[in-house]
């Protein structure tokens, strides 16, 4: 009884102390209008839409984001160029609803979508909350420097046949009885 | 002082009234609340402040509260205080009354032959410890004894089967 | 300048010094409270966060206050006025120093046991006329405890009454210049600080208003100026605690010469202060049950052998 007594005495006691000595340790708090916390490369922060190294835009209209979404917040219109390649005709992210979850970024086969390490995102109207696609897309390669799609996927369009694109094979031809 | 002992009573008794008369049984219960304080107000100023002081810890501090805490586990809405108000009819409460003014009128009269000083001198904890323990000291332990047994008899009857 | 015990002038510095300080406390809890847990705690407003409560103030005086249509208005609006006057009558008998206090009364001790007492009306009928049921339940604890630890807290004290002979604080005070009663009263002193920190329902004794259990307990309806009355009722009542641990146990205003004697007071005080505080960051709040077996089967029967030693002791001298 007494040594139970003691025992449960002595630990409120030593609780106290322990954290009676964080006074004097340092605070875990990062003051941050003044400063700015480490923001890790992955963070997933404001959606951004990429160019691929020679300029050109990333996005294949494919919907794959739009799909992945599970907000709904992507929308997009499919539009076609002369030589074959789609693009989106308007492709717009309601940020009021995205939850940043990074599904768009993982669906996209063209590491065209990539979420970024901003978060500062608050707007006093909810309209300006929607980004239209002359708002998301910028000029650079976003996390990926030098992947460009249409060297390397198996896509036929004007002046690139099958299996002409950079690390590609030609095409099986499964008709052959050749290995 | 005397000024207060009389504000004082007169707050007691008007209090007291409106403990009988309020229908809701909380406000009734404040109202006693205010009576016993005004109580141990007139207590101070007769020069017993110990007894005003224990008026004010056992009866206003810690008895009321029992009651109240009785009153918030009870479901009392509307319909007691509709109950209490019908209670409340003239056939109910004329004949006590009239019965009680008698006995009070009775007791003024008595009281005003009596020729005692309002402000006797103050009666310390000393003396009253000193004759609580003293000549008095049977009554006491008999108290205790009965508070003991009452102690007793709430711990078997809440002990759980 | 009439600064004897009981002038007005005297009256309304003790008043407002109290309750500034009570105000300030909620910064300085907040502050200490974030030291204490790696945190930083509020350091925007003003020099090192020093005009929060000026801020805290202009927020509760400006919410719109709200009485519940189904509440009972009376009792409602009457209980948080009960709980500030009966923590700033308490003060009216500690002695601050040697010639600062409101009154010299031979029945000190009682009077703020009597005031102690009173203060579960506030509670209770806060809790009660909310109609709430988190209000409800949180009354409920508050009546039970408060009941249960006034027991403690009166009999703790008795040790200490029967080593001075007086009820009266100045005299308790003046007795302990060769001793704090700290020592021979360690005991009391420790049921003392307990039961003082149930009577004040801070943590780790806020069961009443145990904000993860039961919302905000028996003001969860109470808003603008009422609940910052029972917000800032609660601090002076930390505040009183401290002061009169301060003048039972550990001398009061007694103290070496070169502070004045208000100074000590403050000191002492300001320690136990920043020490519930230290309870509030450090130890978690026991069950409701854990809390009345614990106050009931151990506290008392302590308290009650403690009293025994101690006069047995007072008698064998």
């Amino acid at each position: 009884m007494i040594k139970l007594i003691a025992d449960t005495l002595l630990t409120q006691v030593r609780t106290l102390w322990l954290v009676f000595i964080k006074l004097f340790k340092k605070k875990d708090t990062v003051e941050y209008p003044d400063k700015q916390p480490y923001m890790f490369p992955r963070w997933r922060g404001r959606i951004i839409l990429s160019r691929d190294p020679d300029g050109e835009e990333r996005c294949v209209a494919c919907n794959l984001c739009a799909v992945a979404c599970p907000v709904d917040c992507i929308a997009l219109q499919k539009g076609e160029m002369e030589d074959g390649r789609w693009y989106p005709e308007f492709f717009r992210i309601n940020f009021s609803r995205c939850i940043m979850c990074g599904f768009c970024e993982e669906a996209c086969p063209t590491n065209a979508i990539q979420l970024t390490p901003d978060f500062e995102m608050a707007e006093y109207k909810r309209q300006d909350m929607v980004w239209e696609k002359e708002d998301l897309l910028i000029n650079g390669t976003g996390k990926y420097h030098d992947y460009n799609f249409y060297r390397v996927a198996g896509k036929q369009i004007k002046g690139k046949d099958k299996g002409e694109a950079l690390n590609e094979s030609a095409p099986i031809d499964v008709r052959s009885l050749m290995p | 002082m005397t000024i207060l002992f009389y504000i004082a009573g007169a707050i007691a008794v008007i209090a007291s009234i409106a403990v009988i008369l309020q229908t809701n049984i909380v406000h009734a219960l404040l109202y006693m609340v205010v009576s016993l304080l005004s109580v141990a107000v007139v207590f101070y100023v007769l020069g017993a402040p110990f007894a005003a002081m224990l008026e004010a810890i056992v009866y206003a501090g810690a008895i009321m509260v029992l009651f109240l805490f009785v009153i918030m586990m009870l479901n009392l809405g509307q319909h007691t205080r509709d109950e209490e108000k019908s209670w409340l009819t003239p056939g109910g409460w004329i004949l006590p009354s009239i019965l009680s003014a008698v006995l009070l009128l009775q007791l003024v009269n008595v009281i005003s032959e009596l020729n005692f000083d309002i402000l006797p001198e103050q009666v310390g904890v000393m003396q009253v410890s000193a004759l609580l323990f003293g000549p008095y000291v049977i009554a006491v332990e008999l108290a205790s004894i009965l508070l003991l047994a009452g102690l007793v008899a709430a711990y078997h009857l809440a002990k759980s089967k | 300048m009439d600064l004897s015990i009981g002038s007005p002038l005297t009256i309304g510095l003790i008043l407002g010094v109290v309750i500034i300080t009570a105000a300030l406390l909620i910064t300085v809890e907040r502050r200490l409270l974030g030291f204490w847990q790696e945190r930083l705690g509020p350091n925007r407003v003003g020099w090192f966060g020093s005009l929060q409560v000026v801020a805290d103030m202009i927020k509760i005086f400006t919410k719109e206050d709200w009485i519940p249509p189904f509440a009972d208005k009376f009792s409602f609006v009457v209980a948080p006025g009960i709980i500030m006057t009966v923590v700033l009558l308490s003060f009216a008998v500690i002695p601050f120093s040697p010639n600062l206090g409101v009154i010299d009364s031979n029945i000190g001790v009682l009077f703020v046991l009597a005031m102690a007492s009173l203060g579960a009306y506030s509670v209770m009928l806060g809790g009660l006329s909310s109609d709430n049921k988190y209000a409800l339940l949180g009354s409920l604890r508050a009546a039970a405890q408060m009941i249960s630890y006034e027991v403690f807290m009166g009999i703790s004290l008795l040790g200490v009454i029967a080593l001075t002979g007086s009820f009266n604080l100045r005299e308790i005070v003046e007795s302990q210049s060769d001793g704090w009663y700290i020592v021979p009263q360690f005991i009391g002193f420790v049921i003392f600080l307990i039961a003082g920190v149930a009577e004040s329902h801070r943590l780790p004794f806020d069961i009443p208003e145990a904000e993860q259990e039961i919302c905000a307990g028996y003001h969860t309806e109470y808003s603008g100026m009422k609940f910052g009355m029972f917000f800032v009722a609660e601090y002076i009542g930390l505040v009183l605690i401290s002061s009169l641990i301060t003048v039972l146990f550990f001398g009061g205003w007694l103290g070496p010469d070169f502070l004045p004697s208000v100074a000590w007071f403050a000191i002492k005080a300001f320690g136990f202060i920043a020490f519930f505080i230290l309870m509030r960051a450090a130890v978690p709040r026991p069950r409701y049950d854990q809390l009345m077996t614990y106050g009931w089967l151990f506290l008392l029967p302590l308290s009650l052998l403690n009293l025994l030693v101690t006069g047995a002791i007072i008698l064998s001298t």
